[in-house]
C-alpha cells in the first residue's frame, strides 16, 4: 500500500489537479490505519507477542527500567483494568449512573502517566482513570463523577491532575494555558523544568479548540505534550470522519514535531512521552504524541457497540493487548514466575472488594451543595435562594433526615 | 414568510396511523420531510449508523444514504457553520446536537452568522436550518447532559426557538420547522423521547396546527400555569392533583419560546388573576423573566398576585443525584399555586 505521503505533496501539473490533490478512501484509510507498515512512523519497544525490539532514539529513556520496574508497571496496568471492570460492574447493578470504560488504553494511560514528574500538570478528558491513578487521584475519587454525585472529587491542584473535562477538546485550550504559564513563570528551559500533558482522543482532533490549543502551545512555544489516544473510534465514527491523514502528521503543519507510538506498548509509551515531555521541560515543546491504541469495550455503558463495529476488528486487537505481552516479556525473560502474577491477581481480587464497598456505601451529597461553591466571593441573591429552598424543605415531613 | 403548511405525505390507506413515542414521532417527521424534499440534510455526530446516541435518526442514513444523512467530524461550530453554507447552496440541513450541553462550540456561528444572515443580506440571504437540541434533565446524566439553555438563544434576534411536549406536536412541529425559511433551534424534551405512557396516535393525514403558537392544554379559573417542554408533564399532573383539592388550573403549553405568543397567556390570566412560569432553566434572565414582565404589563389591572416562577435555581446544573431537588416538580408548582392564591 502506498504511504499516505505520496498524496499528500502532490506535484503541480503530476496529473489533473482533481486526481493529484485527493486519496481514495482507501488511501485515507490504509494511510489512518497503518502501523507496521509505517515503519519509524510507529514507535514500538514491545512487540504483541512479548519481544523487545530495540530502538536506537528511545531505548535511552527505559535503561531505568529493570525488572522490578517492569513489574510495577504490569502492576499498574492490572489494578486500573480490574478497577475499570468492576466499576464497569458496578454501573450495570445500579451504582453509578454511567462509567466510561477504559479497557484497552492501560499502556496509553500508565506509559504516559508513569513517564510524569510531580512537578508537572496534567489535563484529562474523562477517560484517563490510569493518568489519575499515576497522578495518586485514587479510583475511589473519581467515582463520584460516575455515581453522579459530584463533578469532581479531588484537589486538581494539589494532585496536578485537573477536573475531567467533558466538553470534548474544551481542556486543550486550557492546557495550552497552563504551559504558557510555566513558561512565563520562568520554569522552563533546563532538565529541572516544568511540563504540562493533555489528553484528548482521536474524536477530539476535529474540534476547533484543539487547533486552537495547537496554535496557542506553538506561537507560545509553550511546553505542552499534546496526548492524543486514537482509540479508532468517537463513540461510532471511525477516524477517517475525522481526517485524511494520520492524526500525529497533523502537527507538522502547526510547526512542532508529532510522533505516533504504539499506545499498546507501555515500555514505547513511556519513553516516548518522557522524551517528549524532556523536549518541552528544556524549551522545546510543544509536541503531539498519537498514541495508536484501541477501545476494547463499548464508548460508555449507554452505548452499543454492535450497532457500528465487527467483532472481528475487536478479536483482532484482543491480540494486541497491552497487559499480555508485558506478561509474556516478564515470563520469558524470567523477570516474574507464577508467584508474582497470582499475588497481583489476589491484590487487584482485594482492590476490587474495596472499591466495590467504597462505591455502594458513598453517602448522596446534601442538597444545599446545589449553591455552595458557585462562586468565589459570596453572593447575597443566591444565599437568599439557598436559604428560601432550605426552608421550603424544612416544610416536609422527614425534612430532618436531611 | 412562513413556509405553507406540511403537505400530507402519501400513505396507503391500508397503513393505520402508528401510536408514537416522542423520539419515534421525531424519527417519523425526520423520515417525512426527506422524502418531501430531497434538499433536506441531515447532520452531526453518531447521526449515521448509530442513528444518534438517541436513536432519533434510525434508519434514516440506511435508506437515504451517506450523502443525507452525514455523520460529521466532531465539531459542533463545524455542524452548524457548513449548514450555513450549505443553506446558502440551497439545502435545508437539520442539524442534531448530541446534548444540550455540547451547543456552546457551535454558539458563535449560530449568534453571528445563523441568526443575522437575512438581516444582514437586507433579506438575500435565507437560512433554513433547523437546530435540533436535545435538553433538559431528569435522566441521570454526568455534567453538560441536562442543561437548558435556551434563554441563551431567546436573548438572539433572529432566531426561532420551539420546543415539543407531546408525540404529535413532536410529528408536526418538526416538520414545519424544516419548511420554514427562518433558522428554527428545535428544543427535545430528552427525558420524554421513550416515555411509553406518552404514546400518541400520530396521524400523517392530520393538519397540523400553527407552529408559532402557544396552545391552553387545559382550562381552569383559579389560577394558570404556563411552561414548555418537559415541564409540561410536571403541569399538567400539577392540575389534576389540584382538581382533586378542588382547585381548577388552566395549563398552557408555549410550543414558541421565541417569538414568544402571549396572547393566550394574557387572556388566560385576565380570567384567572394569577400565574405561575414553569422551566427547568434558571430564573435569571430568562424566559420566565421575560413572561412575568409582559404579563404584568399587559395584566396589570387583572392580577391577584404577583407573577410567580418556579424553575431550576440560579447555578450550574448540579450533580444529578441531586436534580430531583432542583427540577421543578409537583411540589413546587403546587406550593408556589398556594402562594399566588393565598396571596
Ligand atoms: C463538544 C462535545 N460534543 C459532543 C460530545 C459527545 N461526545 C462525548 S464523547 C464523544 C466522542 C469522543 O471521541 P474521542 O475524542 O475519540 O474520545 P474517546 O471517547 O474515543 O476517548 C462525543 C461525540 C461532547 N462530550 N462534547
Ligand atoms: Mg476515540
Amino acid at each position: 500500500m502506498s504511504s499516505p505521503e505520496q498524496w499528500t505533496h502532490p506535484q503541480p501539473g503530476d496529473s489533473s489537479a482533481a486526481t493529484a490533490a485527493k486519496p481514495t478512501p482507501e488511501q485515507v484509510i490504509a494511510g489512518l490505519r497503518a502501523t507496521s507498515e509505517g515503519g519509524a512512523d510507529l514507535v514500538q519497544l514491545l512487540t504483541p507477542e512479548g519481544e523487545r525490539v530495540d530502538s536506537p532514539e528511545f531505548d535511552r529513556y527505559v535503561t531505568d527500567i529493570d525488572g522490578a520496574r517492569l513489574r510495577s508497571l504490569f502492576r499498574d496496568m492490572t489494578l486500573v483494568r480490574r478497577f475499570d471492570r468492576e466499576a464497569n460492574a458496578l454501573q450495570r447493578q445500579g451504582q453509578l449512573g454511567i462509567w466510561v470504560p477504559l479497557l484497552g488504553q492501560e499502556a496509553a494511560q500508565i506509559g504516559a502517566g508513569r513517564a510524569l514528574r510531580p512537578m508537572d500538570m496534567a489535563f484529562p478528558s474523562y477517560r484517563e482513570h490510569g493518568v489519575a491513578w499515576c497522578r495518586n487521584v485514587s479510583p475511589q475519587d473519581l467515582l463520584g463523577i460516575f455515581r453522579c454525585s459530584d463533578h469532581s472529587g479531588w484537589d486538581p491542584v494539589a494532585a496536578r491532575f485537573h477536573p475531567y473535562t467533558i466538553v470534548i477538546g474544551n481542556q486543550v485550550l486550557n492546557a495550552a494555558g497552563y504551559a504558557m504559564g510555566q513558561r512565563f513563570d520562568g520554569h522552563v528551559g533546563d532538565d529541572d523544568g516544568e511540563a504540562t500533558i493533555c489528553f484528548f482522543g482521536d474524536g477530539a482532533t476535529s474540534q476547533g479548540d484543539v487547533h486552537e490549543g495547537f496554535v496557542w502551545a506553538a506561537v507560545y512555544d509553550a511546553p505542552l505534550v499534546f496526548f492524543c489516544q486514537n482509540n479508532q473510534w468517537a463513540i461510532s465514527e471511525p477516524t477517517e470522519r475525522q481526517s485524511r491523514l494520520p492524526l500525529y502528521q497533523r502537527a507538522q503543519g502547526y510547526g512542532f514535531p508529532g510522533i505516533r507510538v504504539d499506545g499498546n506498548d507501555v515500555l514505547a509509551c513511556l519513553a516516548v512521552t518522557r522524551w517528549a515531555l524532556d523536549e518541552c521541560r528544556t524549551g522545546n515543546g510543544p509536541m503531539l504524541i498519537e498514541a495508536f491504541t484501541y477501545r476494547m469495550d463499548a464508548h460508555t455503558t449507554t452505548d452499543d457497540p454492535t450497532r457500528y463495529r465487527l467483532s472481528d476488528e475487536l478479536e483482532a486487537w484482543k491480540l494486541k493487548d497491552p497487559i499480555e505481552r508485558v506478561r509474556a516479556y516478564l515470563s520469558r525473560n524470567g523477570l516474574a514466575d507464577n508467584d508474582f502474577f497470582e499475588e497481583i491477581a489476589a491484590e487487584a481480587d482485594n482492590f476490587a472488594a474495596e472499591i466495590r464497598d467504597f462505591c455502594v456505601n458513598m453517602p448522596d451529597p446534601p442538597p444545599d451543595r446545589i449553591f455552595s461553591e458557585v462562586y468565589a466571593e459570596p453572593s447575597p441573591v443566591l444565599e437568599a435562594q439557598r436559604a428560601e429552598y432550605l426552608s421550603y424543605l424544612d416544610g416536609f415531613v422527614g425534612a430532618g433526615e436531611r | 414568510m412562513m413556509a405553507a403548511p406540511a403537505k400530507a405525505p402519501e400513505r396507503s390507506a391500508t397503513t393505520a396511523a402508528p401510536q408514537l413515542t416522542i423520539g419515534k414521532a421525531l424519527n417519523h417527521a425526520l423520515r417525512a420531510a426527506m422524502e418531501a424534499d430531497p434538499k433536506v440534510l441531515i447532520m452531526g455526530e453518531d447521526v449515521g449508523k448509530l442513528g444518534g446516541v438517541f436513536r432519533i435518526t434510525d434508519g434514516l442514513q440506511k435508506d437515504f444514504g451517506e450523502h443525507r444523512v452525514l455523520d460529521t467530524p466532531l465539531a459542533e461550530s463545524g455542524i452548524i457553520g457548513t449548514a450555513i453554507g450549505l443553506a446558502v447552496r440551497g439545502f435545508r440541513p437539520v442539524c442534531e446536537i448530541q446534548f444540550d450541553g455540547f451547543v456552546f462550540p457551535g454558539f458563535d456561528q449560530i449568534v453571528s452568522q445563523l441568526a443575522k444572515l437575512h438581516f444582514r443580506s437586507q433579506g438575500k440571504v435565507k437560512v433554513p436550518i433547523v437546530v435540533r437540541i436535545p435538553f433538559g434533565g431528569g435522566i441521570g446524566a454526568v455534567e453538560h447532559h441536562s442543561e437548558s439553555p435556551e434563554s441563551l438563544f431567546s436573548h438572539t434576534a433572529g432566531l426561532r426557538l420551539v420546543s415539543c411536549s407531546n408525540p404529535v406536536d413532536a410529528y408536526w412541529m418538526l416538520q414545519q420547522a424544516i419548511r420554514c425559511d427562518d433558522p428554527v433551534l428545535f428544543f427535545e424534551p430528552k427525558k420524554l423521547y421513550h416515555t411509553g405512557s406518552l404514546k400518541e396516535t400520530v396521524d400523517p393525514t392530520a393538519s397540523p396546527d400553527p407552529l408559532f403558537a402557544s396552545r391552553v392544554l387545559r382550562s381552569g379559573t383559579a389560577a394558570t400555569l404556563v411552561t414548555y417542554g418537559p415541564s409540561v408533564r410536571v403541569c399538567l399532573d400539577a392540575a389534576i392533583a389540584a382538581a382533586e383539592e378542588g382547585t381548577s388550573l388552566e395549563v398552557i403549553d408555549l410550543r414558541t419560546l421565541s417569538p414568544l405568543d402571549l396572547e393566550p397567556v394574557f387572556e388566560s390570566v385576565r380570567k384567572t388573576g394569577r400565574l405561575i412560569a414553569v422551566s427547568e432553566a434558571p430564573s435569571e434572565s430568562s424566559l420566565t423573566s421575560e413572561i412575568a414582565a409582559r404579563v404584568q404589563q399587559e395584566c396589570f389591572y387583572s392580577l391577584e398576585a404577583p407573577v410567580l416562577r418556579v424553575t431550576g435555581f440560579d447555578t450550574p446544573y448540579p450533580p444529578t443525584k441531586l436534580e430531583e431537588y432542583y427540577l421543578p416538580d409537583l411540589d413546587r408548582v403546587l406550593h408556589t399555586v398556594d402562594r399566588a392564591l393565598t396571596w
